[in-house]
């Protein structure tokens, strides 16, 4: 092969393979990404059944029951609207009634039921996740729960 | 007292960093001995401040001196020692400051052990290295200060998180530090050798050690994070592709890369350009990487508008380095002159082939990571792309790589063999197969993705090993002539080995944890038994403890395995007192390379406690792996020839003729 040929060939496979590169990161973003709602966007948002999301609030106090042990039922509420959920699995160390949750899951045909198969309470001292507390306080909900601040 | 000393010697630092800054450019451009000479003495100053700096701190942290606030918001007189000594770099100052110093090291290491570099060449990476060093002292000085006072005194300290309390993550940010900050030399390296707009083989040799220890310390510190949140989130997962993480691996994969050009360069003085580039690239991943992890920018773009000084400052210094460093390149990178051609099949052609992958896996990861970001900025959305966007892209683009890394060893430069290297890899890769075949038997099916996944670690294992066996000749003469061979062969063939096989046991241990590993959850009360990965446990009740500043419920279980105790797990969730905070610590045992993994949720009514069992089998194997690839990165490291200073030209001649002849 001439000095251009083999120059041709290795920028055109680097090339081909970028191309695929790029391809599969947008059908990937197309399909494996999930949105964040807080209840409140429900309703507007008209999900498809079965579309993965991200839930975001707090949990209403009172709300959490314990089925058989490894499923808990709690509702997650931004205070304009509230959500029920179920989960089967241990709840985080930092999940507790009244304070911020972030729930990943579907929503199951015909139900208003979210099904969560994760369950983050990942945050700072002030037991709030970020992004609930970004869309709460645009809500205009007061913040609770600071109690660890001194 | 001795605090404001500590600062002040913060302050002689950015003098110090000034100086060394612009004069040794000054004495290269004008010749003057005295000025380049200069950079030297300047660097290994600089390191005694920052060092004494660090030490003051340290200081306040071990005496519980909670005058100072950054001591106060993060320590507590009850701490154990060893965490009031990890506190000192478990929170934002502090590890800047461990930053500063990592880097301020790097800088006198090379001033101290560059005596074979161009003077000239020393001169300017030096510069460099203090002109990153002076950004971030002032960054320090202006928005972090870790030495500013509390009047009055508080009586007692607010705590470390308590999931920072462990030793994993007392050790974790030192190591990615190292590794970070490490490649802040390549990056000086890249742009000295731009300044002087000249580059040549040599160079490549001495970026090559810092480039491998850099990875050796990322590849350590990235392991050792990944194990930290393993065992102390009592989620059971090792990875989670969470920003964090990814601002990590970004420099990991573009080092990788980096690492393997170098050696293009070195040996056949091709890819120039490209390897400068990546050095370039690489650090500034690094960079991008401190910005996310210290902007705040991660857990919402809102976050980061609301308290700008810290982030947007970071961003400046990323800015003005990225961006000054690429422009340099721009402008520069055309006097490079390349050299040494090449067939596509041949050892360039396959690290080439290697770089191609790495960084393109390295864009898809910088995507994901700040796509939510762009997005969230442009739109509002919030997005959260997670494991399953990253096994799609990242572990897709890998597979072709991770078949080809085996080949690389085998082909010769220049001009390579690709039917007669498939035909070595014969055994390697009937033994996959052969093996992926067996556990497919042993497993009674299961996902055939798995198997070959399994098989093809085996394969990159063997295939390794292929390489070191038939230069050493085993098979082809008498036993003890292949092993004098095998003993002579230079120690970066068994570094590279090395390094390979032990992507080979990561991968195995990946593939492994993700298909087979088994999870329990189940209600549990005193004498329940259930079962895990062919072991019976059986639950013993709770007990309450109490720890220095915490209390603790510790969970009892025996293991039983064919009705014989075999060993007893406790697993525990603590309340850490000064901040009321949860934390689990999850109950782990290993047989062999695999784990049992017992976590405690909550009580129940009537006595019971929910419970989480994991059995991950093989798990070991993908820390093993990166111990395995850390130790290809030492041995690489102690071959002579990376030691042997700048040499002659004649010597160099005949290491080239000698490398071309491997």
């Amino acid at each position: 092969m001439t000095r251009k040929q083999k120059r041709l060939a290795i920028i055109g496979g680097g090339v081909g393979f970028l191309m695929a590169a790029v391809l599969l990161v947008m059908f990937a973003f197309g399909q494996a990404v999930a949105y964040f709602y807080v209840p409140g966007d429900l309703a507007k948002a008209g999900l498809a059944p079965g579309t993965r999301i991200r839930l975001g609030g707090l949990v209403e106090t009172g709300s959490v029951k314990r089925g058989d042990g490894k499923t808990v039922t709690f509702s997650v509420t931004d205070t304009l609207a509230t959500v029920p959920v179920t989960y089967t699995g241990i709840l985080p160390d930092l999940f507790r009634e009244g304070q911020g949750v972030v729930a990943e899951g579907t929503f199951v045909a015909g139900s208003p039921v979210f099904v969560a198969d994760t369950v983050l309470a990942k945050h700072d001292e002030t037991y709030m996740p970020k992004d609930v507390a970004d869309r709460l306080k645009a809500q205009g909900v007061t913040l609770g729960g600071k109690e660890n601040i001194q | 007292m001795i605090i404001e000393l500590g600062h002040y010697a913060l302050v002689l630092t950015l003098a110090t960093a000034l100086i060394q800054s612009v004069l040794p450019l000054l004495g290269v451009r004008r010749g003057d001995r005295a000025l380049v000479e200069l950079a030297g003495s300047a660097a290994t100053v600089s390191f005694l401040l920052v060092a004494f700096s660090f030490a003051v701190l340290t200081f306040a942290y071990v005496t519980s001196d909670f005058s100072v606030r950054n001591v106060w918001e993060n320590s507590h007189s009850l701490k154990p020692l060893i965490y009031k000594i990890s506190g000192v770099w478990g929170n934002h100052e502090g590890s800047m400051l461990l930053w500063l110093l990592i880097l301020v090291f790097f800088s006198a290491l090379v001033a101290a052990f560059g005596r074979n570099l161009p003077e000239t060449l020393k001169a300017n990476v030096l510069a460099v290295q203090a002109w990153i060093a002076a950004a971030f002292t002032l960054f320090i000085l202006l928005t972090s200060n870790p030495f500013a006072r509390l009047v009055p005194a508080p009586g007692e300290g607010r705590d470390l998180n308590p999931v920072l309390q462990d030793i994993g993550l007392a050790i974790h940010p030192p190591l990615l530090y190292l590794g970070y900050v490490g490649f802040s030399v390549c990056f000086s390296f890249a742009v000295a050798a731009l300044i002087e707009g000249r580059i040549d083989a040599a160079w490549a040799r001495w970026v090559r050690p810092w480039a491998l220890a850099a990875w050796t310390f990322l590849t350590a510190g990235i392991a050792m994070g990944s194990y930290w949140a393993y065992y102390e989130l009592g989620w059971g997962g090792w990875w989670f592709w969470d920003p964090v993480e990814n601002a990590s691996f970004m420099p990991w994969l573009a080092g990788t890369a980096l690492l393997h050009s170098a050696l293009v360069m070195e040996k056949r003085e091709a890819l120039k350009i490209w390897t400068v580039l990546l050095a370039i690239l690489t650090f500034s991943l690094s960079l991008l990487g401190t910005f996310l992890v210290r902007s705040g920018v991660l857990t919402s773009v809102h976050a980061f508008a609301t308290d700008p000084t810290r982030g947007v400052f970071i961003l400046a210094i990323l800015v003005v380095f990225i961006g000054g460093a690429l422009s340099l390149f721009a402008f520069r990178a055309s006097h490079l002159k390349s050299g040494g051609l090449f067939a596509p099949i041949s050892r360039e052609g396959a690290l080439v082939l290697n770089n191609l992958i790495l960084t393109t896996a390295t864009a898809t990861v910088l995507t994901g990571t700040l796509y939510p970001l762009v997005l969230e900025a442009l739109t509002g959305d919030k997005i959260s792309v997670g494991a399953p966007f990253f096994n799609m892209t990242f572990g897709l683009l890998m597979l072709p790589l991770l078949f080809a890394v085996p080949f690389g060893p085998l082909l010769a430069w220049k001009r390579g063999d690709l039917a007669a290297a498939s035909q070595r890899l014969f055994v390697a890769v009937g033994a996959g197969l052969l093996f992926a075949a067996a556990v497919y038997y042993a497993k009674n099916g299961g996902p055939v993705l798995a198997v070959l996944g399994i098989g093809l670690g085996v394969y990159l294992i063997l295939g390794s090993i292929t390489d070191v066996a038939l230069r050493s000749g085993l098979g082809k003469v008498a036993g003890s002539v292949a092993l004098r061979r095998l003993l002579g062969l230079p120690r970066s063939a068994f570094g590279t080995a090395l390094a390979h096989i032990g992507l080979g046991v990561t991968l195995i241990g990946i593939v492994a944890v993700t298909a087979y590993e088994t999870e329990t959850v189940v209600e549990m009360k005193p004498g329940m038994l259930v079962d895990a990965g062919g072991y019976s446990l059986r639950f013993d009740g709770v007990r309450q403890g109490r720890g220095p500043n915490y209390t603790e419920d510790t969970g009892h279980f025996t293991v039983n395995r064919g009705g014989v105790k075999v060993t007893e797990i406790w697993s525990s969730k603590r309340l850490y007192s000064a901040r009321r905070m949860p934390t689990t610590e999850a109950g782990i045992r290993t047989f062999g390379l695999s784990q049992l993994y017992v976590s405690l949720g909550d009580e129940m009514t009537g006595g019971g406690i929910v419970v989480r069992i994991w059995w991950k089998p093989l798990i070991l194997c993908i820390w093993g792996g990166a111990l395995v690839m850390m130790a290809g990165g030492i041995v690489s490291l102690s071959d002579r020839r990376l030691r042997v200073g700048a040499p002659s030209r004649a010597a160099r001649t005949a290491r080239l003729a000698a490398g071309a002849a491997e």
